[in-house]
C-alpha cells in the first residue's frame, strides 16, 4: 500500500469530518453530518489498517470488541437525562486514550526521541491525563456519586498550581534527560491529581462551561498527538473539536457572565450566603394549581421556561402536554431555552425533543426576551438563577451582569420550586416576591400533572 | 520515524491553525439547538486517535507498550461507536411541526 493512495485517504476523512460539523449547522442535515462523520471514521479507519499491519492482531480485535460491547448499549440506550454524564465519560475515555499512545510513543522511541517531539508529547500527556481526571470527577458529580457542591478548602489554589507546576517541572525535567522514564511517572501522577483537584471545586451548575473546557482540553490533546506521530488528519480532528469546544465554552461563560477562571478557580456555590439586609421578612405568595387554571383560562401567550429541575424531575413529557393541552385552547406556548439551563450545552433542547416538542417552539434567549411584556403567562419549571432578575437590577448582585429570561416582565409568573430554597448561586430569587409570581411548591411533575388535570376539567 | 523535521513542523503547525480557525467557523454556525448532539459528533470524530493506537501497535515493541495501546484501542472504540450512535438517536429526536389536520 503506497503511502500517497494512504495520504489521500486521510484527505478524503478530512474533508468529510469538516463537511460533518458544517452539515450540523442545521436540524435539517444534521443527520447527513452524522453519516459523513462515520464514513470520514472508516475511511480513516481502513486506510491505516492498510498501511499498518499490527504486530499484535489478537489484542487489537480484544480491543475493538470490548469497545464495540461497552460503545454500542452507551449509545443506544442512555437516557436523555443522562447525556451529560456520557459526555463527561466520553471525554474521559478520548483523553485516556490518547494520553496513553503518548506514553507509548515514548517508550518506543526513547532513547532516540527528540527534544521537539517530547516536549510536544509531555504537552499532550499532561493534558490528557487532567482531562481525564478532571472528567472523570464531572461524571462522578452529574451522576450523583458526590456531591454537585464545590469542595472548597485553605490553600486550594496553592495546592491546585503546586500539583500543575510539578507536572511541568517533570515534563521539562524528562525533555532535559530523555531516559529518566520515573519522570514520565511523576509527570503522569501530578497532571491525575491536578485534574481531580480542579474539577471538585467547581459547583454543578458550572458544568455546561466545565464539559466544554474539557471537550477543548480533549481535542487539543489528540492534535498535539497528532504533531508528536506526525499524522495530519489526527491534528485536522484533534483541532476542528477542540474548537468545538472553546466555542461551545466561550458561549456558556458569556451566558453566565463569568470568565473561565472564574469558572475553574471560582469555587461559586460553596455555601448560601446570608441574604443581603432589608429582605429578611418577604414573604412570597403560594399558589395550588388550581389557581393557575383560573389565570390560564384566560391566556392567549404562555411562554415555558424550563431548568435543570425539569430534567431532575424527569417532568418533559408532562410538560410537551400542557403544552399541546393549552396549544388546544387555542393558547400560543413558545419554550425559553437560556444556554446555560441544565447540564451542558443544548441540555433542555434534547430533552424537550425527546418528548416531541417541535424545534420550532424552542425559542433561545435573545429572539424570546422581547416576547415577554406581551405574554399573559410565563411558566417556570425547575429553573432559578437564570431568572432571577436581579442580574439586571442589583449591582451587588453575585448574579448581576448575567443575561437572564426576563419572566417578571410578563403579566404573571407561574413559578415551579420544590421549595423555597435559594437557586445554586445561593442567591435568593426576587421574582419570588414580586406581586404577579405565583409560586406553585411541590414536585415539578406532580405539580404539572396535577395542572394539566385541572386544564382538561374545565368547562367553558 | 518521529524525528521531526523543522519543516515538517511547521506545516503541521500550519494545518493546525487553518483546521482551528476553519473549526471555530464551522462551530458558530452551528444552531443552538443542537449543542449536545454536536458535542457527542465531534467526540466520536476526535476518538479517530484510534488510528494513532493502530500506528503504534504496528511498531516494534514491548508486550506493555502494546497493552497500553490495546487499552487505548479499546477507549476510542467505546468513543467511536457510542458517540455516532449516541448522536443519531438524539438528531432523530428533532422533529419539525406536524402539519396542520
Amino acid at each position: 500500500m503506497s503511502d500517497i493512495l494512504v495520504d489521500s485517504l486521510y484527505v478524503v476523512a478530512a474533508l468529510l469530518f469538516v463537511l460533518s460539523l458544517k452539515f450540523m449547522a442545521e436540524v435539517r442535515t444534521s443527520r447527513m453530518g452524522n453519516f459523513c462523520g462515520v464514513g470520514g471514521m472508516v475511511i480513516a479507519i481502513g486506510a491505516t489498517l492498510l498501511a499498518y499491519q499490527s504486530r499484535s492482531v489478537d489484542l487489537l480485535v480484544g480491543a475493538v470488541v470490548i469497545g464495540a460491547i461497552v460503545g454500542s448499549p452507551i449509545g443506544l440506550k442512555v437516557a436523555m437525562t443522562a447525556v451529560p454524564q456520557r459526555t463527561a465519560m466520553s471525554h474521559a475515555f478520548g483523553s485516556l486514550a490518547v494520553a496513553l499512545v503518548g506514553a507509548a510513543e515514548y517508550y518506543i522511541d526513547t532513547p532516540g526521541i527528540d527534544p521537539a517531539t517530547l516536549s510536544v508529547l509531555c504537552g499532550e500527556m499532561v493534558l490528557g491525563f487532567l482531562t481525564f481526571t478532571g472528567s472523570c470527577m464531572a461524571f462522578a458529580k452529574l451522576q450523583g456519586i458526590i456531591s454537585g457542591r464545590p469542595i472548597l478548602y485553605r490553600g486550594r489554589m496553592f495546592v491546585s498550581l503546586g500539583t500543575l507546576g510539578v507536572a511541568v517541572a517533570s515534563a521539562v525535567y524528562l525533555v532535559a534527560n530523555p531516559t529518566q522514564s520515573l519522570a514520565l511517572l511523576v509527570l503522569a501522577g501530578a497532571a491525575l491529581l491536578f485534574g481531580f483537584l480542579l474539577v471538585i471545586a467547581i459547583g454543578g451548575a458550572d458544568m455546561p462551561t466545565v464539559i466544554a473546557i474539557l471537550n477543548s482540553f480533549a481535542g487539543i490533546s489528540a492534535a498535539a498527538l497528532g504533531f508528536v506521530l506526525d499524522n495530519r488528519l489526527l491534528i485536522v480532528a484533534g483541532s476542528l473539536d477542540g474548537s468545538s469546544g472553546l466555542i461551545l465554552g466561550i458561549i456558556m461563560s458569556r451566558a453566565m457572565n463569568r470568565s473561565f477562571t472564574n469558572i475553574l478557580f471560582g469555587g461559586v456555590g460553596a455555601a448560601a450566603p446570608a441574604q443581603s439586609g432589608g429582605t429578611a421578612a418577604r414573604v412570597a405568595q403560594t399558589y395550588t394549581p388550581d389557581d393557575v387554571v383560573v389565570v390560564l383560562r384566560d391566556a392567549r401567550t404562555v411562554i415555558i421556561a424550563p431548568g435543570y429541575g425539569m430534567a431532575v424531575a424527569q417532568a418533559q413529557h408532562v410538560v410537551k402536554e400542557l403544552s399541546d393541552a393549552l396549544q388546544a385552547r387555542g393558547i400560543d406556548v413558545k419554550f425559553a431555552i437560556h444556554p446555560v439551563a441544565g447540564r451542558m450545552p443544548g441540555h433542555m433542547n434534547v430533552l424537550l425533543a425527546e418528548a416531541q416538542v417541535p424545534y420550532e417552539q424552542l425559542w433561545e434567549m435573545d429572539k424570546v426576551n422581547p416576547l415577554f411584556p406581551e405574554t399573559d403567562v410565563a411558566i417556570v419549571v425547575g429553573a432559578n438563577d437564570v431568572t432571577n432578575p436581579a442580574a439586571r437590577t442589583k449591582p451587588d448582585s453575585p448574579l448581576y451582569g448575567m443575561p437572564i429570561l426576563n419572566v417578571d416582565k410578563a403579566r404573571t409568573v407561574v413559578f415551579i420550586k420544590r421549595s423555597m430554597g435559594p437557586g445554586f448561586s445561593g442567591v435568593d430569587n426576587d421574582l419570588f416576591y414580586l406581586p404577579n409570581t405565583m409560586m406553585v411548591l411541590g414536585d415539578a411533575k406532580k405539580v404539572l400533572t396535577d395542572l394539566l388535570a385541572a386544564l382538561r376539567n374545565l368547562r367553558d | 520515524m518521529t524525528a521531526l523535521s523543522s519543516a515538517d513542523l511547521i506545516t503541521n503547525l500550519m494545518i493546525f491553525v487553518l483546521a482551528t480557525v476553519l473549526g471555530q467557523e464551522l462551530i458558530r454556525h452551528v444552531s443552538r439547538l443542537l449543542h449536545t448532539p454536536l458535542m457527542a459528533l465531534t467526540n466520536a470524530i476526535s476518538s479517530v486517535s484510534f488510528i494513532a493506537a493502530l500506528i503504534v501497535l504496528a511498531e516494534p515493541s514491548s508486550e506493555d507498550v502494546s497493552i497500553l495501546a490495546a487499552i487505548a484501542v479499546a477507549l476510542a472504540a467505546t468513543n467511536i461507536v457510542s458517540g455516532f450512535l449516541l448522536t443519531d438517536r438524539i438528531l432523530r429526536m428533532f422533529r419539525r411541526r406536524k402539519p396542520d389536520k
